[in-house]
């Protein structure tokens, strides 16, 4: 038996587009590496960032996953537009179908689990805290296990691109095609494990801030209180702890049909795969969900913000989100009307999902009725507010059409689908973490991003949407189907290169937010948020200085109103420096939890038990597990873990900030 | 340019193409009213307008919203009942109300083609179907290779192919005419290439069809399926045969229950005794022991 179990030379690709892509990523890497060693900025990196707890930092780094995985995912679809609109006729197009195959199945599995969770989890990191005036998350160490999780996950997908193959499945690896007698490579075992990792890192972090939320608000934050977003992510985090686990145990079913011929998901001895279909849609549905809760938490803040006035309807804000947490979970077989599952379950499962739009569309006339009578500045998170409130409500109408399950016949799976869910993701979830991204980023750099370039992006994103989806609308109804590698029907080629032209101007919004991203690094003086409050804002974390301090709040504020920040400026309290009762403050020793370099090692080691399964690299698998379990152990009886900022350390970061 | 949804050849289809426009305009009475306010409000409250009223602290209004609870509500629930109604009606599973005798047509989903076996005829086919207008045509559908699903939207929608289980679906074309079908779902490499021609004829012209099927084709035989059709190929030209092997298609769909013995065997009495339950049992019950 070989020591490197499956893996041998034959795993390199041999598609020469994935050759040179390889090459630039080699050279890239071995050029950022060179030149944190050039710059001596190895310690640097790793006492201040890799091994840090700090939720600030977390978020940040989670963002710079974000940004590299929207990039990597978003080639795969320039991949496939691209291809489609060549593919007029039998094996047509630049793609061989097993490469088309990986393109689309690694496209949709990047897009959510690593493009969008870690948006989520990046905006969530830094600003819950922050706004429910807090100093950090409850358990920051499982922060930073999360965090190294995620990298974990991320690279196990990267690396398939250029040791062995990833699944050519589609993204929910439906069985039989997913077993071991349709797909014996490797390729779904680096779905499964890549997927097992970072969902494990997505439900420690929920129950992170789902603790955090619950336990450590600012004294006086009821919950009735809380902030729209906090209330959205909390909302979220409940269905993550709820589903996720779901999709741990189907995918380890799956593994073990693969691994151990075990049969739960073919038919063989018995197994079904309209089971694993199910089970699959149990967690697929609300994690949906789970993604647009916390945008509409953004575009929350953000209207209520840019129209300077308070949040119409909190209240029925509140319960349309639980409303639709209860709901998100009974939906999911609309996923597969056309299994055949009868009039009398379709039907009801048709209506669960209709019931939905109601608490949905509640929230578009909350919004709305913020703007009335409002003051409203349209800056760039507020043009991203108003591009998702057009968008989604169009994506909305048509979700609805195909929650009839007499609709869905005639369009299920074909591209009328694919337009609908892009026009609710895209528009919802990416509009909305882009909002929030932009409004939060003076915060988190301390300098705006520059606005006209901003705006640029805007307008390219959102034509370039329409332009992109709106032929795929059309081409569904004309019988075209998704996940095809050629075509045969000459009529649908113009509408899949206007898609293209649409494709081309989303890049085009692409580059702007790159260029927008550099001018603003290079203009941040003159971009600087000098006082903490660029956009005149109404929650708590606009009350500290921009980049906020180590340990967020000197002193910890006490909550009156909703809007806690803006009560405050209404009744004359200092901005800056928090509660100045009688003009004085006084600083008290601020408890701290220590870095650890044991979320690197224990997160990052899962790579290896990732890679070692996929490729029966068992002793390595087994090496791995040991070593990360004996991490684990070892911090928990770890005891030096946590420190205290003195006062005076405190008054004196805090004086410089005053300056 | 031909719109498959838009452009229907049958009662099923056409219903489905109303529902579609219907479920349309339903929205349309909420999301003209709300574009209109998108508008309106986002240029009447513009920071730059000040002479328009500013109410900073206005937030709550009971009135505005009972309204907006109330009818997104109502709507609902007309959609809904539409729904219910609608969903019985037009059940894959629900034979069509006709005089004339429906043909009965067995397809099975292979990597990567179709095979149609007409049992009444005793012919088959691969990636091509040819049938008589205004008779009804009752599908059973099963997969001997991953999942796909049997779709020709011009006749009306589509249902899965599954291994170890069948499906059903009843179609009718009421036009003649050449119409696209093909798999809707991802089934591996080559599954671009499983589409096919659904034609409608007149009834003489099926049946002069039948002859030249049964005087041209080949013989369907277990062995042929096994070593010709069942090994994966990709876009498949069509064929036709002029016979078929006995319960081949039966085969098909018991092949995972033959193979285990006495559990298999009740599985098996289990598969008949539900056949002859009334329809709407049927294909509920049939999911919960077709596994097996």
């Amino acid at each position: 038996m070989n020591i490197f179990g499956k893996l041998g030379l034959d795993a390199i690709p041999h598609d020469p587009i994935v050759q040179v892509t390889g090459c630039f990523i080699a050279i890239g890497a071995i050029g950022i590496l060179s030149l944190i060693t050039y710059f001596k900025k190895w310690t640097w990196l790793w006492k201040e960032w890799l091994t840090t707890v700090d939720h600030k930092k977390i978020g940040v780094m989670y963002l710079i996953i974000t940004f590299i995985m929207l990039v990597r995912g978003f080639a795969d679809a320039v991949l496939m537009r691209t291809h489609q609109a060549m593919a007029f006729g039998e094996g047509a197009g630049y793609l061989p179908a097993e490469h088309y195959d990986q393109i689309f199945t690694a496209h949709g599995v990047i897009m959510i689990f690593f493009m969008a969770m870690p948006f989520l989890f990046g905006l969530a990191n830094f600003v819950i805290p922050l706004q429910i005036g807090a100093r950090d998350v409850a358990y920051p160490f499982l922060n930073s296990l999360s965090l190294w999780l995620l990298i974990a996950s991320a690279m196990l997908v990267n690396a398939s691109l250029l040791i062995g193959e990833f699944a050519a499945t589609g993204w929910l690896a439906y069985p039989p095609l997913s077993g071991i007698t349709y797909s014996p490579g490797v390729g779904v075992d680096y779905y499964i494990w890549a997927l097992q990792i970072s969902g494990i890192g997505t439900l420690i972090s929920a129950i992170n801030f789902f603790v955090t939320i619950l336990k450590m608000r600012a004294p006086g934050m009821k919950l009735m209180q809380m902030p729209i977003f906090t209330w959205t992510v909390l909302s979220s985090m409940i269905i993550i702890i709820a589903v996720f686990p779901v999709l741990t145990a189907t995918l380890a079913m799956l593994s073990f049909d693969r691994l151990f011929d075990m049969h739960f998901f073919t038919p063989e001895l018995g197994g079904n795969a309209m089971m694993y279909i199910n089970l699959i849609w149990i967690w697929g549905h609300p994690e949906v969900y789970i993604l647009v809760l916390p945008a509409f938490g953004i575009f929350s803040e953000v209207v209520a913000t840019f129209s300077k006035k308070k949040l119409f309807g909190y209240a029925s804000m509140v319960w349309a989100i639980l409303v639709i947490v209860f709901l998100s979970m009974i939906v999911w077989l609309h996923h597969f009307f056309t299994m055949g599952s009868g009039a009398n379950v379709n039907a009801f499962f048709g209506i669960t999902t209709m019931i939905i739009s109601i608490p949905t569309g509640i929230k578009i006339f909350n919004w709305l009725f913020t703007m009335f009578r409002g003051r409203i500045t349209f800056s760039v998170p507020m043009l991203w507010t108003m591009g998702f409130l057009v968008t989604f409500t169009f994506g909305g109408m048509t979700g609805v059409m195909m929650s009839i399950p007499g609709v869905d016949f005639q369009v299920h799976n074909s591209l009328f689908l694919i337009a609908h869910f892009h026009n609710t993701i895209i528009g919802g979830v990416v509009f909305g973490y882009l909002a929030g991204l932009i409004y939060w980023f003076p915060k988190i750099t301390g300098f705006k991003l520059h606005e006209r370039l901003g705006k640029g992006a805007f307008w390219c994103w959102n034509i370039g949407f329409y332009i992109t989806f709106v032929p795929l609308y059309i081409l569904g109804l004309m019988g075209m189907t998704r996940r095809l590698n050629y075509y045969t029907n000459p009529e649908w080629t113009p509408f899949l290169l206007v898609s293209v032209a649409g494709v081309a101007l989303i890049a085009a919004g692409i580059g702007c937010q790159v260029l927008q991203l550099i001018v603003s690094i290079i203009q941040r003086k003159k971009l600087a948020d000098t006082n903490g409050d660029p956009w005149g804002a109404r929650t708590l974390e606009w009350s500290m200085p921009s980049p906020p301090p180590l340990y967020n709040f000197a002193v910890v504020p006490h909550v009156h109103d909703r809007d806690a920040f803006w009560d405050m400026k209404e009744k004359g309290q200092n901005s800056n420096n928090q509660i100045t009762h009688k003009g004085e403050v006084k600083y008290e020793d601020i408890h701290m939890p220590r870095n650890t370099a044991i979320g690197v090692f224990a997160g990052g080691i899962t790579f290896f038990i990732g890679f070692g399964i996929i490729w029966h690299i068992w002793w390595l698998a087994g090496i791995s597990t040991v070593l990360c379990v004996a991490f684990l152990i070892y911090r928990a009886f770890d005891q030096n873990i946590d420190y205290y900022i003195k006062a005076s350390e405190v008054e004196a970061i805090e004086k410089a900030y005053a300056r | 340019m031909n719109i498959a949804v838009f452009n229907p050849v049958g009662i099923i289809a056409s219903q489905e193409k109303s529902l579609l426009i219907f479920s349309f305009l339903l929205m349309l009475i909420v999301v003209i009213p709300v574009m209109i306010m998108i508008i309106a409000f986002a240029y009447r409250y513009r920071a730059s307008n000040t002479k328009a009223k500013y109410s900073p602290n206005w937030s709550h209004s009971t009135i505005l919203e009972i309204i907006w609870w109330g009818i997104p509500t109502i709507l609902i629930i007309v959609l809904g009942t539409i729904t219910w109604k609608t969903t019985h009606e037009l059940d894959p599973y629900k034979p069509l109300n006709h005089t004339t005798k429906p043909i009965e047509i067995q397809a099975i989903a292979l990597d990567w083609k179709w095979l149609f076996i007409y049992p009444d005829y005793n012919i088959a086919t691969v990636n091509f179907i040819q049938f008589p207008i205004d008779t009804p045509l009752n599908f059973k559908i099963t997969a001997d290779a991953p999942m796909n699903a049997l779709a020709i939207p011009q006749l009306g929608g589509q249902i899965y192919a599954m291994q170890g289980m069948e499906t059903q679906i009843h179609w009718i074309s009421e036009k003649e005419g050449e119409f696209n079908g093909y798999s809707s779902n991802y089934s591996g490499r080559g599954f671009s290439g499983m589409n096919f021609i659904a034609k409608a004829t007149s009834m003489e012209e099926f049946e002069k069809w039948v002859e030249y099927v049964r005087t041209e084709g080949g013989n369907l035989t277990q062995s042929y399926y096994d070593e010709k059709l069942f090994p994966q190929t990709v876009n498949e030209p069509v064929q036709i045969f002029s016979s078929v092997e006995k319960n081949l298609y039966r085969g098909v769909v018991d092949k995972f229950m033959m193979s285990h013995g006495s559990h298999g065997h009740a599985a098996e009495s289990k598969s008949e005794k539900v056949h002859n339950k009334s329809h709407d049992e049927n294909h509920i019950e049939h999911h919960e022991h077709s596994g097996h």
